[in-house]
Formats: C-alpha cells, sequence, structure tokens
C-alpha cells in the first residue's frame, strides 16, 4: 500500500483498512474507550483485531492498543499504525518519533508535535480544555476523558454514532450512570471534531457485512467456557499473567451456570504456589475428578516433578500453559512460543505429554473440553498450549457449536464392573493392547478396588517392584500408550496444492501466516503448501506432509527453533527439509516477516 | 482352619483384624515408624472403619513409606517429596466423603514441605496428619532436618546449631482444631489418641516422635528411645469411647474432661501433671515455649477445639463428592453456550 502524503491526502480513500493505534497511561481507564472502538468497527461489519501491549506495571507506566481493521479479513498485527492517538505525555515524543512516514497523528494541542513530524498528518486536540467544558465534575474527569477521543475518531473516520453508542453499553454492560457519563463525552468530542478539524487524511470506515454470526472474545475466555462445557470439576490455580484471566474466568462462568440448587458443581481453589496448584489436580485427578489448572512458564517449571509424577502414576489432568516470554520473569506482559520443549517433556526421567495448540478462540473453547477427554481417555496429564496474544487480546470468532460428543471418561472400573470380574484386575495391565491400563476411584465400595499409587517402580498389579523387567515393560506400556495418542490427538490443519515448498505453523502465528501466504503469491509468484500443527505427538498427517515436500518452513515465535528441533527429533530423517523462520521480540507475528524470511530462503535455495 | 479354633472376632463393619493388615514392613528392625503402623491398624479396626473410605496419603521418606504396610483395603498415594498435603487436598476437592490418613517424616513436612505443610493446617480437611518424627532424614542416611533440637547430636558427632521447628506450635497457630504430641514408645496413649483424632472431622496434626534406630538413637540425640524413656512428660491419661459402646450414656467420667468428636463418639482427657486446658490456645503456645527451655517433652493432646467447618464446606460444593457427578451436571445446557454467545456478539 502507498504511503498517504501529507500534502496530498484527498486524491483517494482507503475504505475499511486501517491501524490505529493509541497510546495512553496504565491504569488510566483507557480500556473501556478502546473497546468501545473496537466494538464499533467490529459492529458496523468491519473484520477486525484488537491487541493489548502493556507494562507489567498497575498505573502509571505507558500502554497501548491497537486495531487492525481490514475489509479482506487480514487481522494480524501489523509493524506500523495509520492513525497514532498520543494520549500519554510521557511517550508522545517517542510515540510521534515512531509513526511511519505519512502516519496520522492525534494528540493533545499542547504537545506540538507538528513541528516535530511535519512528514505526518496532524490533528491537534485540546483534550484538557475540553473535558473540562464536557465534564464539569473535576473528580470525574479522569474517567471521561479517553472518551473525547473515542469521539473525534469516530467523526474523523466516519463511524456509525449509533453502533458507538451501542458499544459504549454493551461495554460498560448497561450501567446506566457510566453509560451517562461516557456517552456525551463521545458525542462532544464527535461534534467538537466536526466543527474544528478539517478532514486531511484518506481513511474511512464503512459499513459492510464482514461479521455475521461473529463474536468478540479473549482465547483465556474461549478457553474457560470449553472447560466450563466439557465438564471441568476442581479447579487450582495461581495467579501469573498472562494466565490468570482464564482462572478468573472460569470461575466467574462455574459461579453463574454450574449451580445445583444453590450448590456448587465444583470446587475453584487458589493454591499457595504452583507446585500445590499441581498437587491438588494430582490428587483430584486420582480420585476422578476432571481437573484443571493455568499458568505460564514459571509456574510449568515449578509444576515439573508432580508433572513426572502424574506421568508415571498415570493420573488425568489438564494444564493451560498462557505462555510468555523469556525465562524467569521474562517480558511477563509479552508473547512467546518458547515453552514448547519444555511441556512436550516435561520433568525428568522419560516423559513426554499430550499437548494441543490451539489457534483461534474456537479451537480454544473446542480444545478445553477436548483436553479434559484426552487426560481421562490416556490417564496422564495433558496440556493446552496458548500464548499471551491469544489468551489476553481480543479476537473475532465464529460463534462456539455446542458440544454434543458425550465425555470421555475413559477405562473406569466402578463396582458392578468389579463385581463381574471377581474382583480380578491390575491397574497397569494392558488388558487390550493399546497400553491404557483400567483404573478405580477412591472410594468405589468394592474390597478389591484399592490399589497402590506410587513414583517408584511397579508390577500390573501395582505392586512395588525393581526389577529391571517390570520397569522396562512399563515404560514400553506408557511408550504404546503414546503410540495410541498419535491416532486421537487433534490432527493438523493442512492445505496441500502439490507445491514444492511447505509451511509448518501453529497457534497464534496463523492470522501472519495466512496473511503472509497471500502475499507470497501475489507479490512474489511463491506458492506454499500449509500445514498447521495441532497437536503433540505429530499424527501420521505431519509426517506425510514432510515426506511429501522439499523444503518446509517452520514458523515459530522462539529463538532457537523449538517446534523445527522438535520435528527433527521425532521425525529425524526429514531434518535436512526444515528451515526456521523466527520471530523472538515479545510481540506478535506480522505477515511482512514471514514474507521476508521465506522470499531471502527462497531465492538462497 | 480347624474347627475348634475360636472366631476371631469381628467389628461394626464385620471386618477382622486381618483385614486392616499392610503388606510386610521393610523398614529397619526397631524403627519407631513400625510401632506406629501397629497403632495405625488397631485404630481403624477399632474404630470400624471401612477400608473403602479411608484414602492413605504420604510423601517421601522411610515414614512416608509406612502406608503399605496398613489397611491394604484402602487406597494409597505415596506422591512426592513434601507435597502430600496439596494432594490431600485435590482427593478431598474429587470426594468430600473420604477420610483421610497423611502420613510424612518431619523432613518431609518441616524442611521440602513447610510451605505446604502450613498451608494445609489452614484449611482443615477431613484428614489425620501424621509427622513421624525422628530429626532426621532416615531414608538418605541420617542427615539432620529442622525439627533436629538445637544442640543435639549426629552419630559422627556434628552438632546443629540452629533452633528447631515446633510443628504442633505451627499447627495451634494456624488453626488446627485437633494437635497432639506423642511418643511412639507410648503405644497406649497413641492409639487412643489416633482413636479419637480418626473420629475427629477435621484436620488432626499427630507429632509423633519416632526413633530412628539407624541414625539417630545414640547418645546425644535429644529423639532417641533412651532420650524419650527419660524425657517424656505424659500430661494425660486419654480415654477413647466410640460412640457405638453400650455403656457410652450411663458412663461416669469424673474429673476428667470430656469432648465429643465429629462421628459421635467421645475422647476423655485427665490431666496428669498439672491441670492443663487442651481447649487454650494461647495455653497451648506457652506449654510448648516452656518445655523447649526445660527439654522434657510433654505429650499428649496439645489442643482440641470443637469441630468447626471444613474446607469443602466453606467452598459450598454439592454434598455428593464432585468425582460422582455425571455429564447430565457436569454440562450446562445449550441455552447457556446461546447466552453467552448473544453477549459477546
Ligand atoms: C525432590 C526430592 N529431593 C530429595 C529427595 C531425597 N529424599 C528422600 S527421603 C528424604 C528425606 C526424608 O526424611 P523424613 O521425611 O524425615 O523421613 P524419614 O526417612 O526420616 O522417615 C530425602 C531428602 C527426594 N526424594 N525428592
Ligand atoms: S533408617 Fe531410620 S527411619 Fe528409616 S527405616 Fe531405618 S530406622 Fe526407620
Ligand atoms: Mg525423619
Amino acid at each position: 500500500m502507498a504511503t498517504a502524503q501529507a500534502a496530498e491526502p484527498q486524491t483517494r480513500t482507503i475504505v475499511n483498512d486501517l491501524v490505529l493505534h493509541v497510546a495512553t497511561a496504565n491504569g488510566s481507564g483507557s480500556q473501556t474507550s478502546n473497546m468501545v472502538l473496537l466494538r464499533s468497527l467490529f459492529q458496523m461489519g468491519i473484520p477486525i483485531s484488537g491487541k493489548n501491549l502493556f507494562p507489567s506495571n498497575i498505573q502509571g507506566l505507558p500502554t497501548w492498543f491497537t486495531i487492525r481493521a481490514n475489509k479482506d479479513g487480514w487481522i494480524a498485527r501489523k509493524q506500523d499504525a495509520d492513525i497514532v492517538v498520543c494520549m500519554n505525555p510521557d511517550t508522545s515524543d517517542e510515540d510521534a518519533e515512531t509513526a511511519r512516514k505519512g502516519a496520522i497523528l492525534i494528540y493533545e494541542e499542547t504537545l506540538n508535535l507538528a513541528d516535530k513530524r511535519p512528514d505526518c498528518i496532524h490533528y491537534a486536540v485540546p483534550f484538557k480544555k475540553l473535558i473540562a467544558e464536557a465534564c464539569p465534575d473535576v473528580r470525574l474527569r479522569k474517567l471521561v476523558i479517553n472518551m473525547l477521543y473515542v469521539g473525534v475518531c469516530a467523526q474523523l473516520f466516519n463511524f456509525d454514532m449509533e453502533e458507538v453508542r451501542k458499544a459504549i453499553s454493551t461495554q460498560l454492560a448497561g450501567k446506566q450512570k457510566a453509560i451517562d457519563l461516557n456517552v456525551p463525552a463521545v458525542e462532544f468530542g464527535y461534534k467538537w471534531a466536526a466543527e474544528n478539524l478539517k478532514k486531511a487524511d484518506p481513511y474511512r470506515v464503512e459499513r459492510m457485512d464482514g461479521n455475521k454470526g461473529k463474536i468478540i472474545i479473549e482465547g483465556n475466555a474461549a478457553t474457560a467456557l470449553g472447560l466450563m462445557f466439557g465438564g471441568v470439576s476442581v479447579v487450582t490455580w495461581y495467579p501469573i499473567t498472562p494466565s490468570s484471566s482464564l482462572c478468573e474466568y472460569l470461575d466467574e462462568y462455574l459461579n453463574k451456570y454450574r449451580i445445583q440448587d444453590g450448590k456448587r458443581t465444583f470446587a475453584v481453589v487458589q493454591a499457595e504456589d504452583e507446585i500445590a496448584a499441581v498437587g491438588m489436580l494430582a490428587g483430584a485427578g486420582w480420585a476422578g475428578a476432571r481437573a484443571f489448572t493455568s499458568t505460564s512458564g514459571p509456574g510449568i517449571s515449578l509444576m515439573n516433578e508432580i508433572i513426572g509424577l502424574a506421568y508415571f502414576a498415570e493420573i488425568p489432568f489438564v494444564i493451560c500453559n498462557v505462555a510468555r516470554t523469556g525465562p524467569s520473569t521474562g517480558l511477563p506482559t509479552r508473547t512467546m512460543q518458547g515453552d514448547l520443549i519444555s511441556l512436550f517433556y516435561a520433568s525428568h526421567g522419560d516423559t513426554k505429554h499430550i499437548v494441543v495448540i490451539p489457534s483461534t478462540p474456537k479451537e480454544a473453547f473446542e480444545m478445553g473440553g477436548e483436553a479434559l477427554n484426552l487426560a481421562e481417555e490416556f490417564q496422564t496429564p495433558v496440556f493446552i498450549l496458548s500464548d499471551l496474544d491469544l489468551g489476553m487480546n481480543y479476537w473475532m470468532s465464529d460463534r462456539f457449536d455446542y458440544p454434543t460428543e458425550p465425555f470421555r471418561r475413559g477405562k473406569v472400573l466402578d463396582k458392578e464392573a468389579l463385581d463381574k470380574l471377581n474382583g480380578q484386575w491390575g491397574r497397569y495391565r494392558d488388558v487390550d493392547g493399546d497400553g491404557i491400563a483400567y483404573r478405580t476411584y477412591p472410594g468405589t465400595d468394592h474390597p478389591k478396588a484399592a490399589y497402590f499409587t506410587r513414583g517408584t517402580g511397579h508390577t500390573p498389579d501395582a505392586a512395588y517392584s525393581e526389577k529391571p523387567e517390570h520397569w522396562k515393560s512399563n515404560m514400553d506400556r506408557l511408550a504404546r500408550k503414546f503410540e495410541t495418542a498419535k491416532t486421537r490427538v487433534p490432527k493438523p490443519e493442512i492445505h496441500s496444492n502439490g507445491h514444492a515448498a511447505g509451511l509448518i505453523y501453529f497457534g497464534t502465528t496463523t492470522e501472519a501466516v495466512r496473511e503472509a501466504l497471500s502475499a507470497l503469491d501475489h507479490q512474489h509468484g511463491l506458492k506454499l503448501d500449509l500445514c498447521r500443527l495441532r497437536a503433540f505427538p505429530f499424527t501420521q498427517e505431519v509426517e506425510d506432509f514432510l515426506h511429501s515436500h522439499e523444503r518446509v518452513y517452520v514458523v515459530e515465535l522462539n529463538r532457537d527453533g523449538q517446534m523445527r528441533m522438535t520435528l527433527n527429533a521425532e521425525l529425524p530423517r526429514f531434518a535436512g527439509k526444515l528451515r526456521s523462520v523466527l520471530h523472538y521480540d515479545g510481540m506478535p507475528l506480522t505477515a511482512d516477516n514471514v514474507v521476508q524470511q521465506v522470499v531471502s530462503m527462497e531465492r538462497e535455495k | 482352619m480347624a474347627g475348634t479354633a475360636e472366631a476371631p472376632s469381628t467389628n461394626k463393619v464385620g471386618l477382622q483384624k486381618k483385614d486392616y493388615a499392610g503388606s510386610k514392613s521393610t523398614l529397619c528392625i526397631g524403627c519407631g515408624h513400625d510401632l506406629i503402623t501397629a497403632r495405625i491398624i488397631d485404630a481403624a479396626f477399632d474404630n470400624s472403619i471401612k477400608p473403602e473410605n479411608l484414602v492413605k496419603l504420604s510423601g517421601i521418606g522411610c515414614s512416608s513409606k509406612t502406608p503399605a504396610y496398613f489397611v491394604s483395603r484402602s487406597f494409597s498415594f505415596n506422591s512426592v517429596h513434601g507435597r502430600m498435603p496439596s494432594v490431600a487436598t485435590g482427593t478431598a476437592l474429587a470426594n468430600r466423603n473420604l477420610k483421610m490418613i497423611g502420613v510424612s517424616g518431619d523432613g518431609d513436612t518441616a524442611n521440602i514441605g513447610m510451605g505446604q505443610f502450613v498451608h494445609v493446617m489452614r484449611r482443615n480437611l477431613n484428614m489425620v496428619y501424621i509427622v513421624e518424627n525422628n530429626g532426621v532424614y532416615g531414608l538418605t542416611k541420617g542427615q539432620f532436618s529442622a525439627t533436629a533440637d538445637k544442640g543435639s547430636k549426629l552419630k559422627h558427632g556434628q552438632v546443629n546449631h540452629m533452633h528447631a521447628i515446633d510443628l504442633c506450635a505451627l499447627a495451634v497457630e494456624l488453626g488446627c482444631g485437633f494437635v497432639a504430641r506423642l511418643f511412639a514408645g507410648n503405644t497406649k496413649m497413641m492409639k487412643q489418641v489416633l482413636q479419637s483424632a480418626l473420629a475427629y472431622k477435621g484436620t488432626a496434626f499427630l507429632d509423633i516422635i519416632s526413633p530412628c534406630v539407624t541414625f539417630n538413637n545414640h547418645e546425644g540425640s535429644t529423639k532417641s528411645f533412651p532420650w524419650m524413656k527419660s524425657n517424656e512428660l505424659a500430661m494425660q491419661d486419654i480415654g477413647f469411647v466410640p460412640a457405638y459402646d453400650p455403656h457410652y450414656e450411663e458412663m461416669d467420667h469424673g474429673d476428667e474432661r470430656v469432648i465429643k468428636l465429629g462421628d459421635g463418639s467421645k475422647i476423655t482427657i485427665k490431666a496428669l501433671d498439672k491441670d492443663y486446658d487442651p481447649a487454650s490456645r494461647t495455653g497451648a503456645l506457652q506449654l510448648l515455649a516452656e518445655h523447649h527451655e526445660s527439654g522434657k517433652v510433654p505429650t499428649g493432646v496439645i489442643y482440641l477445639a470443637g469441630e468447626t467447618p471444613r474446607f469443602v464446606d466453606h467452598l459450598g460444593m454439592v454434598d455428593v463428592p464432585l468425582s460422582s457427578l455425571k455429564e447430565d451436571v457436569l454440562r450446562p445446557s445449550k441455552s447457556v453456550l446461546d447466552e453467552v454467545m448473544d453477549s459477546l456478539a
């Protein structure tokens, strides 16, 4: 797209294709304003995404919100914004400095950015003066000043004010007092802009029909819903960004929708740390609950010992890792796909795990329930690998389908089953040859129901054993179980047209990859086949994809190419075909980035 | 068996003592832990506990191995070092009807597991939490644990210079409603208290001095059999009256304290030394502090409050175990999903 020139802005219009970037201070209440902008566009039928870029801080530090609206449905992050709203005086110089050439700057008049960026389009707005007029009550001004830029943007870019009003009411969940305060502020900004600003840029939005049947949701809320409809019954958690909101949503939904005769059909417990959170899952999964916790990388590290115990003692539960950037505290409020290896092979000894990898809220919903099924079916910890971008950002999504498949509770022997067997059973016997043994729940009213659960070596009948043959045959059975899992985990999504080059990706790189693929084709004449991974272990389809392509790019958000390493390790005969497309600065991936890397490697090939 | 043999006695749930047995102990001969195991079997039998309603949980250590040696008909979970309390918490969440026995060691609880110990004491689960306290790590061959007394010596002469952690004091402080210190060599008191603890519907914490004959039974140890034999201060004569006792009502308890337990049975406490009131929290803490200085080890019920609501009560859960809930209850209807979807559109 050509950049608009400040000098000759009105020669054309750009409709329903913009990136709007709002800079504010954390804790200033700008979230509501930004969500109103996002929702208004969504309600006008324009495909959108909304990404928060926030500091690890409660109040005062700068925060940014980026909305991308695009008629063609491209909603990945873009490197440069078209419109920058500078509401934070502390960062306005930098915000203006980093704006692309020709960008539109909207800012408090006194900041005087016109001299600094003569190559941009300027709308200086006396926000401070206006808020004094718009809001007589001094104490409330801080709360509504951000609504002024909503009004200004709405006027400049042709938002439908009816939709803006509706968005405010949705966003404020019908709280009339707040609505009565905010709507006039937006209208005031709108009116002021209409009377005082001269349109000097080409951007405008128009109603279209791109969002029929869609919703806006954060991934964490979607996963929470999936778990609730999947019958989760014990939830434990220890707060950590970006996973906290998952359990908070879950708590909220469960308390609203899973009450029976005034009593809870679930337990939500805030544990003292992640070790306790996962220890509780081990107890709860063992005793027959559908147990879940969410955490992020540091929590996974703490949970490792018990994850290994549960793998070996064969106890079902689900952990969602909403990944963030870096080891230790790293960049706690940024995104990364950096915990792949630490999840796939979490813990010590011979361990490997089932991991499902959603890329959209709808998939997060479906995989929330599916993870509970897989855990009980395979009697093992199952992970959902999400990340901050999916978990905490706002995504447009198709409505979720009500799950109709019955729960898969796995091989459980109850009293009647034990009676039929005359109590003849062994906890770790591979009766069916699929590596999955039968279990009983504590409390089963049968004298032969009990067995001894331990992390030490055991026989097929669960007796203590240090014998080499017992150890090895048990480990082999666990490997067999994993082989069985390869046939039951979510299969990859493959688009193959017989091209020589393939591209593997997963999770939240999806939107950028989709957009990049179109650009590679239309702008560079490069055509690639696609394989979106949805689970570990890799299924046969992944192997076939690698087999049938000459070279395969692996797109991922980490420095060392962890997915590529895993593919190499699990499917070594294709190792020579893999090339990494990497991105690891904490920000979501952009299509341009993928295009650049692929084009340069394709040239060298 | 020969027809002439006397029929072995059965308890109220129709089981014999042997139904409460476990597999053979593999601990060192003479280990204090085995004495505790034997009394747990007695107490479970005498209380007529149905093994199917009991679960055993433990961490790691010689002590934590012992659940294998009693009541094999009960489920058991030998988990990881120091984390038994969280596993027990999860078990209670999934099935609120289970009575739990948690067995731990002083290392398992006071060292690696201190975090989980203090938090589980705040929760009030339906559990008897036993620390088989020998002042050392038995299983890793005799290093000091955090309950070792200041000045006590290891086998090869190393002296502990740090203050001991008093788990009973912590338990009282953190709101545990039933706290006792016992000596594995005082089997009579141990059995009565175990029976009472099993009848109590809440967390009962028992710190049982249980000498390690292999690594901590020498001169200079304050957790040895000889030391405890001469320094135990048995504070009380404790009795247990099960609810099914035919003389339950008319029993004259004289000057004993009688406290009714959750399952209807009674614990009777007769003070031996001075009139110690186990219902007083500050009194309990004072007693423990005083005896740190004297070097004597008071045994008996240190603190016993009335029963208070349990963790699962505060959580407002349904009365049946969560593990028994099926899809009809666990999956909300389609209209719920529609409602949520509409609110997000
Ligand atoms: C994470 C971890 N660290 C260390 C160990 C090694 N370890 C096993 S038992 C034990 C100490 C047990 O001491 P205590 O709880 O007092 O039990 P005892 O053997 O004295 O009965 C240690 C350190 C372990 N199993 N796990
Ligand atoms: S080492 Fe000590 S604690 Fe362990 S079994 Fe032997 S005597 Fe008992
Ligand atoms: Mg010990």
